[in-house]
């Protein structure tokens, strides 16, 4: 198990390290580069431009900018936003909060709900109940997040005035109702695709172990079903429920930039959208990277989990 | 539908085509034949539609601005410039199918070319290739989308290419898996015994059966690329007005949710359709194309 986790966790560093060349270049080869953002301007001389270049070390090799900047990231600087000075890990450290309420939040959700529906679909296979759930999660999977966003927007914020229409919080109000109203909108509008995803591998997970000899020998022994579906089905389908959760990370931080685009959600999706648009280029790096840190971290947690999970499962070789 | 199927299916006349094993099974799949009916319907809407309305995506009704949709000349609606929202969705659909068909074609050629070497020369050259993809995979597909589209001038086929760079990678994985698997078997064997090119075996004997899957895949990638136009559009990065495109037209819909709401309705339920229709169809493909759900 131990030499697994080594080697899980050298593949993972290898591939972090790939992951910061592609980001760096990307961003430092597009037309403009960093200097763009100063150009932009429009009253600096070809002079002022040259200085700033200099001053950020913006004209030197590329690959020697890279290897200074990674060797700098790693000592944990990383670097100061353009736009107003601050080091970007404290910038970033004020946001994620927001972005992980939110994502753990409609987890959580997606998980109970989606389980739900895709062990009844299981058991009920072909029943009006599992085709409904069918076409409901393919088109939950099809409809644009804003949208859907909109949607509720306009239905119960603006039609039935139940929910706030953005923010974390009213201003002045720190309570804990107050986040929670505030939190449910988002949540559900995130929550929706995991759902689908999850009913969508929960059912099928079932359906597999539902086959399986030790079911039936539960059944041979007069089991009651409820035990049966509970004890042994339902906990070995769980399984590989694990692993999706781990691999639906990308998705999830993709949908919660969308999200709080739509609910004005101070967490790090608008920070990446705002730094974007100031061409912010320290702190756009940095929420790359840490995302592309997260997706990793959440399938190397999945397979560390699963290994912990399952027993069976060996992975010396 | 093995690949002997296939082969079959491209000779055969098409009241025979109609009942093969693998269209059968396709069109038992209800939720398919409505989803590529749809499709259908959808790029003709888009194709022949706008010479059919008296209004131009362009024309500027002044005196009818915000419109109700089934009230008047104007079918539904229109935007605060008074243009018809019915013209504008369906040049807006020629624009946003486009972009969706052509970023899957680029895309299907960077996978594909990339998953065949990488399956084909295992060792470093495939590993090299294959850790290059997980490492795409670890971004999340906006953050690297919008990342790239903010610093670009945005234009049509800029949008294409990025939208095509950004979604390569399941297919070069999908691709990479089948021609490893394919690559012990007999007949592959054999075209190297016989001292076929390396070309020659890749994509003659390799590649055409590994053609299911990634048709598949292909489907799949229309619909994952109308929504990632539809959402670049939508953050302010992508197809720029006055082009119209589902996405764009939701982005300026966002200011007048609470006065014209019919703004946002009508572009939102048209990207609903058209992505669900293509997951249909991807999933009905995926029914008929997979022998081990041979049904009697």
């Amino acid at each position: 198990m131990s030499a697994f986790l080594l080697r899980r966790f050298g593949q993972a560093v290898l591939l972090l390290f790939i992951v910061s060349m592609i980001g760096f270049a990307i961003l430092h080869l597009a037309p403009g580069g960093p200097l763009s953002q100063f150009a932009a301007g429009g009253d600096m001389s070809q002079e002022d431009l040259d200085r700033i270049a200099e001053q950020l070390g913006l004209n030197r090799a590329l690959p020697i900018q890279y290897a200074e900047w990674l060797w700098r990231m790693l000592a944990g600087d990383w670097g100061r936003s353009y736009r107003d000075g601050q080091p970007v890990l404290h910038i970033i450290g004020s946001h994620i909060g927001a972005t992980l309420e939110l994502m753990l939040t409609s987890t959580l959700l997606a998980m109970l709900i989606g389980a739900w529906i895709g062990i009844l679909g299981a058991i009920r296979r072909y029943s009006l109940f599992d085709s409904l759930a069918t076409i409901g999660a393919m088109i939950a999977l099809s409809i644009p997040t804003f949208w859907f966003g909109l949607v509720v927007i306009y239905v119960f914020s603006v039609g039935l005035g139940w929910l706030p229409s953005g923010n974390r919080y009213t201003i002045g109000d720190g309570s804990l109702l107050n986040q929670i109203h505030h939190l449910i909108g988002p949540v559900m509008v995130l929550a929706l695709v995991s759902t689908a995803v999850w009913s969508r591998y929960m059912r099928s997970s079932m359906l597999e172990v539902i086959n399986q000899d030790y079911v039936r020998t539960a059944r041979a022994k007069g089991l009651s079903e409820r035990s049966i579906l509970v004890r042994h089905a339902f906990r070995n389908a769980l399984l590989p429920m694990i692993t999706i959760t781990g691999l639906h990370v990308p998705m999830l931080l993709s949908g919660a930039l969308v999200t709080e685009t739509v609910f004005t959600w101070p967490g790090m999706g608008r920070l990446f959208l705002d730094s974007i648009s100031y061409r912010d280029y320290p702190v756009v790096m940095g929420v790359l990277m840490l995302s592309a840190v997260l997706v990793l971290l959440g399938s190397l947690i999945a397979d560390l989990l699963y290994g912990i999970a399952d027993p069976r499962i060996s992975r010396s070789g | 539908m093995s690949v002997s199927d296939l082969d079959r299916a491209a000779v055969l006349p098409p009241e025979r085509l109609w009942n093969s094993p693998g269209f059968r099974r396709f069109r038992r799949h209800k939720l398919a034949v409505f989803g590529a009916a749809a499709i259908v319907a959808l790029t003709l809407a888009c194709v022949i539609g706008p010479w059919l309305l008296p209004y131009t995506d362009t024309y500027i009704d002044i005196r009818a601005r915000f419109a109700l949709p089934f009230t008047g000349p104007h079918i539904l609606g229109t935007d605060p410039l008074g243009r018809d929202i019915l013209a504008r969705l369906l040049m807006a659909g020629r624009i946003s199918l486009a972009v969706g068909f052509s970023a899957m074609m680029i895309a299907m050629a960077i996978g594909i070319c990339i998953g065949l070497v990488a399956g084909f020369y295992e060792g470093v050259v495939g590993a090299a290739l294959m850790r290059f993809v997980d490492a795409m995979l670890c971004f999340p597909s906006i953050f690297l989308l919008l990342a790239i589209s903010a610093l670009i001038q945005p234009s049509v086929a800029s949008i294409v290419i990025l939208i095509a760079a950004t979604s390569w990678m399941e297919v070069a994985r999908v691709v990479e898996a089948q021609i490893r698997a394919l690559k012990t078997r007999e007949f592959a064997q054999a075209a190297v015994s016989f001292g076929a090119s390396h070309s020659r075996i890749m994509f003659r004997e390799l590649l055409p059966n590994a053609i299911a899957p990634i048709i598949v895949a292909a489907t799949l990638n229309v619909a994952h690329a109308i929504l990632a136009e539809s959402y670049i559009s939508f953050l302010g990065f992508g197809i720029q007005p006055p082009t119209p495109s589902w996405g764009n037209m939701l982005e300026s819909a966002q200011s007048y949710l609470t006065s014209a709401p019919w703004l946002a309705i009508f572009p939102g339920i048209t990207i609903t359709l058209a992505v669900t229709s293509f997951n249909f169809v991807g999933d009905g493909l995926r029914d008929a194309l997979d022998p081990r759900m041979d049904l009697p």
